[in-house]
């Protein structure tokens, strides 16, 4: 149990790499990177958790009450809103692609350049 | 490279991955451990600043240098999606024609957009006090508004969606930004610090600087989805070669 | 109790995950990967952060499939060309 959720977050890594690495389809190699960058949210919330306590949220909360980890969810917060951006440009790159050469399978555009 | 040495090649970087990450999580602190240093740190620094979120004091407060940074990614990656996606040259827009939606899923979805679009601006006021915030509540506020053309169609969305409008509320939101972190210069202390009364301890006004850098937050990002999905629904919807034969273009 | 709440969540975002890679077809993908979303907003609640949870409710199982969606519809709409 106490390794087991960082070995979730292992996983979650590296499916999404092998998904981006042997993806035919441009748009499904993006999906991949979204699976791989939630992998990233998993193993900071896991670090920062603490058994027993509450959300560091004190509006209704005795100010000594144990709380889980503040710093980890404020850097995985800003990134799941700003990956998301983030994938919306790539996206916007496939779709000038798929413009320009008709294809989103990396290994036809490959043949295209040479 | 052939395929199968590609992967061959990429298997054995996914083990060897995974062995030293497995070798390095025997080492790292054990899953619901008390020992949380920085946490700690932060939660007593976020209760002296009157912040009753303590992820909120991090992202405003403690690390809003860190927050001005993600934004400016935020703004950039939407300046590059909407460049990307613009009309081009040989495209034309055609407006897709009025939709048939049926009267239940018309009543339940016209019901159900305000109440979103509440619960968003709620989300992004109380970012100080409980969970929630310019980021989570933006991108509610966002896609609430995106409830009316699954209601009613894409015109009635494009009327109440007036784009160049909100590409400015983007850059306003970014700007104000870095303008309240200015203030905390010439109040004579450093960028972005919280030099502000702080206020009663969890009440609406309290925090400082935080419910201010937390709203300009709120309008970049409400505006960031707002300008990004209608750039990709303007493609998939609208936009056209001009070319139909070479590009084999219309829609059956 | 709890403990095992967080085991059978974490078990459901690893078979979301391996979901979304394997499933090649990206329309479908992108129905997976809402699913995804949705089991991870779960586990961060679960992992008493209801902050990050709400980001990811809304960005991970709405945003991001919709844009994946609309790139598929406007990608096919182009690559139709035999």
């Amino acid at each position: 149990m106490s390794l087991l959720p960082y070995l979730i977050a292992g996983w979650v890594f590296l499916v999404g790499v092998h998904g981006i690495a042997t993806s035919r389809n441009l748009i499904h190699a993006v999906g991949c990177l979204a699976v791989t960058q939630s992998s990233t949210y998993v193993l900071l919330l896991a670090v920062g958790y603490r058994k027993g306590a509450t959300a560091p949220v004190f509006s209704d909360l005795p100010v000594d009450a144990p709380v889980v980890d503040p710093v980890v969810q404020a850097l995985a917060l800003t990134d799941v809103v700003v990956g998301a951006t983030v994938t919306a440009l790539l996206l916007a790159l496939v779709v000038q692609t798929a413009k320009r050469h008709g294809t989103v399978d990396p290994d036809e555009l490959s043949e295209l350049k040479g | 490279m052939t395929r199968r040495l590609r992967l061959w090649v990429l298997t054995a970087g996914l083990l060897a991955t995974a062995a030293l990450y497995v070798a390095a999580c025997t080492d790292l602190p054990a899953f619901g451990g008390s020992w949380h240093p920085y946490g700690d740190r932060a939660v007593r620094a976020a209760l002296q600043q009157h912040t009753a979120n303590a992820v909120s004091s991090v992202n405003f407060d403690q690390r809003a240098f860190d927050t001005l940074g993600e934004e400016t990614v935020l703004f950039s990656s939407v300046l590059g999606t909407v460049v990307l996606l613009r009309r081009t040259r040989g495209e034309k827009r055609v407006a897709p024609g009025p939709a048939e939606v049926p009267a239940a899923l018309r009543r339940y979805g016209l019901l159900v957009l305000p109440v979103t679009l509440l619960i968003g601006l709620y989300v992004i006021a109380h970012g100080q006090l409980s969970p929630g915030g310019g980021f989570q509540g933006g991108v509610v506020v966002a896609t609430s508004l995106h409830l009316l053309y699954i209601a009613v169609d894409y015109k009635a969305l494009e009327r109440i969606r007036p784009l160049g409008l909100f590409e400015l509320a983007d850059g306003t939101g970014e700007a104000a930004y870095i303008l309240l972190g200015a203030a905390g210069l010439i109040a004579g202390s450093a960028y972005l610090a919280n030099t502000l009364p702080l206020g009663t301890f969890n009440t609406l006004s309290s925090g400082g600087t935080v419910p201010l850098l937390n709203a300009a937050v709120g309008v970049e990002v409400t505006s960031a989805v707002v300008v990004l999905l209608a750039h990709f629904l303007g493609q998939a919807l609208e936009i056209e070669s001009e070319d139909g034969a070479k590009d084999g273009g219309r829609e059956a | 109790m709890h403990d095992a709440l967080i085991v059978v969540v974490l078990l459901l975002v690893a078979a979301a995950a391996t979901g979304a890679v394997l499933q090649r077809d990206p329309a479908r993908q992108a129905v997976v990967l809402s699913a995804l979303g949705l089991t991870l907003a779960v586990l961060f609640t679960v992992l008493q952060a209801p902050d990050v949870g709400l980001a990811q409710l809304a960005v991970g199982s709405a945003v991001t499939p919709l844009m994946i969606l609309l790139t598929v519809r406007k990608v096919r709409r182009k690559g139709r060309r035999e």
